[in-house]
């Protein structure tokens, strides 16, 4: 066999130690080809979101009534709502809205909820156990129905349906990481940290939080669907993202449902988009946990 | 035990009180209230005098550390008020839709059981095989596709291939159980799938992790006919994380399925509870959270006895 100048270099490629990061995705790939596959599409759908100017057909919000209720076609692909809007385009927008929510909500939930943990973990006796009765009572609430309490206290729009899906997740993952927040308090370096005189917010801040990161990851890949979901549900019910922002759930509403039997695909494709995101990040957050925990591994 | 189960029910109450403080709060934050808005409804003009009027005649112009205590007050005697909306008794107005809503959730749960345990059991058994990997995939799918959406789609399917619809108008199952059951049938569907999929993974992760115990070993060892060993022996003990998984869900099904009634043109709690919120109606509100609440405390705490009851090796401090 020749011995070519690329196999040389392909040689080296592989002798030189690639970077934890890849190594780390590359491993991931290899293990868990489910989470992979979520991942790919999760990326997809990024890359969806960031470049809609470009890849939508059709502006999102333009109205053509020559073309109402059109069904798919090469004009369009996706056909037209009963405004005679492109459904392609508006499903394309819509994943900027759905990633925007879902990230914005379950960061901010999952965030909030780590620091109220691990502080509730820290401080113990009195403080833990003013905060888990807490805790209990907002955990007593559905999901949706505080977040409707809250949608109607703050009204709807994009920002406010972010907060009125974070807040009913703050104690759910306040919960969990706190059990994990326990473990680490009773470190070593934990009482180093106080005995070397640091402050409680710098030791919660800078030696515990970082050391909860995995049921960290795991809460906030886990709320990302739930906030997706929770998210077209509330604009489904007309009370979370308003017309005429893209919006899955809010292409289901509606005229959607009035015209079914005639025109389907505008009932078809925005479900479609909501489950394919859903079922990405569900595959891709099931694989993380089992990565992070093999011990979380219940489900 | 006793003293256990004791503790447990005693540590209901301080949370159901949690509930109704934080609720009460919350509706006294949320802007506009209900004279506003049915004046605004009925849409005439109307000065502050008469607005005020009426928000005495309902307590609203009480402080409201008074019209908290005359709440709790009503509550002790188990007497939830009335709507501030309609002027009916809360019980009179809640009490069709609890039913409609109780029979939807056991409904649901009962396709979600049928699915689940067999399902999940299959999957453990028949691990890293097609069997398997389908199963995962029809669990996840159904975690993945919004009840809601299902249920159009069933609706969509109904009406393009069999030209038949459900019937839309509520009939109570003793009135005419045909009727009832065509209606709550396909929502009972949509959710209960949707609803499987969380205990079909727990099914099968709990099966997987009870079959290689010991004393699993120690049965097929001795030649134990191998239904027996999965009817007898694993499933029992494999139950128990799915039972507490049911359980929750059920709990949540019947305030939660706000959406999927919508769908289905259903007046149940979740319709109801939107629709007392829109109008400001606080007492039904107020109400209406506290019962979704209470059966959901209640269900956690059923869970957790019956889980220290069939496992003597939990007893929780």
């Amino acid at each position: 066999m020749a011995v070519t100048k690329e196999t040389l270099e392909d040689l080296a490629s592989a002798q030189k130690p690639r970077p934890r990061w890849l190594q780390a995705s590359y491993d991931f790939t290899w293990q868990r080809p489910l989470g992979a596959i979520g991942a790919v599409i999760i990326i997809v759908m990024v890359f969806i979101a960031l470049t809609a100017n470009w890849l939508a057909p059709y502006d999102a919000l333009a109205t053509d009534y020559a073309a109402m209720l059109a069904a798919p076609s090469g004009t369009h692909w996706l056909g037209t709502d009963s405004f005679g809007r492109d459904v392609l385009s508006r499903v394309i927008y819509g994943s900027r809205t759905a990633l925007i929510v879902g990230l914005g909500a379950s960061f901010i939930g999952a965030t909030l909820g780590a620091l109220i943990g691990v502080a509730s973990a820290y401080f113990g006796g009195r403080v833990d156990l003013i905060v888990q009765r807490i805790i209990d009572v907002l955990i007593s609430f559905p999901l949706i129905i505080l977040a409707l309490a809250v949608v109607a206290i703050l009204g709807t729009g994009l920002e406010n349906v972010i907060l009125a899906i974070a807040i009913p997740m703050i104690p759910r993952c306040a919960r969990v990481v706190r059990s994990s927040a326990l473990a680490v308090r009773e470190m070593p370096y934990v009482d180093a940290a106080r005995a070397a005189g640091f402050t409680d917010a710098r030791i919660v801040l800078r030696h515990m939080l970082p050391n909860v990161m995995a049921p960290y990851l795991i809460m906030l890949t886990a709320f990302l669907s739930q906030a997706i979901l929770l998210e077209a549900s509330l604009s489904f019910l007309g009370l979370g993202v308003q017309e005429p922002v893209a919006a899955w759930g809010l292409m289901l509403r509606g005229a959607a449902i009035e015209f079914a039997e005639t025109a389907p695909w505008m009932a078809i494709f925005p479900g479609l988009a909501i489950s394919l995101a859903v079922f990405a990040f569900n595959l891709f957050g099931d694989s993380l946990r089992d990565a992070l925990d093999p011990k979380l591994r219940t489900q | 035990m006793a003293q256990y189960i004791l503790k447990r029910f005693l540590l209901m109450i301080p949370t159901l009180f949690g509930v109704a403080v934080l609720i009460f709060l919350l509706l006294r934050v949320v802007p506009g209230d209900v004279v506003e808005i049915r004046f605004a409804a009925q849409g005439q003009y109307s000065s502050e005098d008469v607005l005020a009027i009426e928000r005495a005649r309902l307590g609203l112009d009480k402080p409201i550390w008074q019209q908290f205590t005359t709440w709790m007050g009503g509550l002790l005697r188990l007497d939830f008020g009335l709507s501030m909306w309609t002027g009916a008794p809360i019980t009179e107005e809640i009490k069709l839709r609890f039913e409609l809503s109780l029979q939807l959730a056991i409904m649901a749960t009962v396709v979600a059981t049928l699915l689940a345990i067999p399902l999940g059991i299959l999957a453990a058994i028949k691990q890293d095989t097609w069997i398997d990997y389908a199963v995962r995939v029809f669990s996840i799918a159904g975690l993945a596709m919004p009840s809601f959406w299902l249920g159009i789609l069933m609706i969509l399917a109904m009406l393009i291939i069999f030209k038949w619809l459900p019937p839309m108008v509520y009939t109570p199952f003793w009135v005419n159980p045909w009727e009832n059951l065509a209606q709550l049938i396909w929502p009972a569907l949509a959710v209960g799938y949707r609803y499987s999929a969380v205990a079909t993974r727990m099914m099968r992760s709990s099966m997987l992790e009870v079959l290689r115990e010991d004393y699993i070993r120690t049965a097929r060892a001795k030649g134990l006919w191998l239904k027996l060993i999965l009817t007898r022996h694993a499933m029992k003990n494999a139950m128990l994380p799915v039972l507490t998984v049911i359980g929750l869900e059920f709990a949540f099904l019947m305030g939660g399925l706000v959406v999927t009634e919508q769908v289905f043109n259903l007046n149940g709690l979740g319709m109801l509870f939107v629709e007392a919120i829109a109008r400001r109606d606080y007492t039904l509100t107020q109400a209406l959270v506290l019962i979704v609440a209470a059966v959901f405390i209640f269900v956690n705490f059923a869970t957790d006895i019956a889980y220290a009851w069939l496992d003597p090796r939990i007893r929780y401090r």
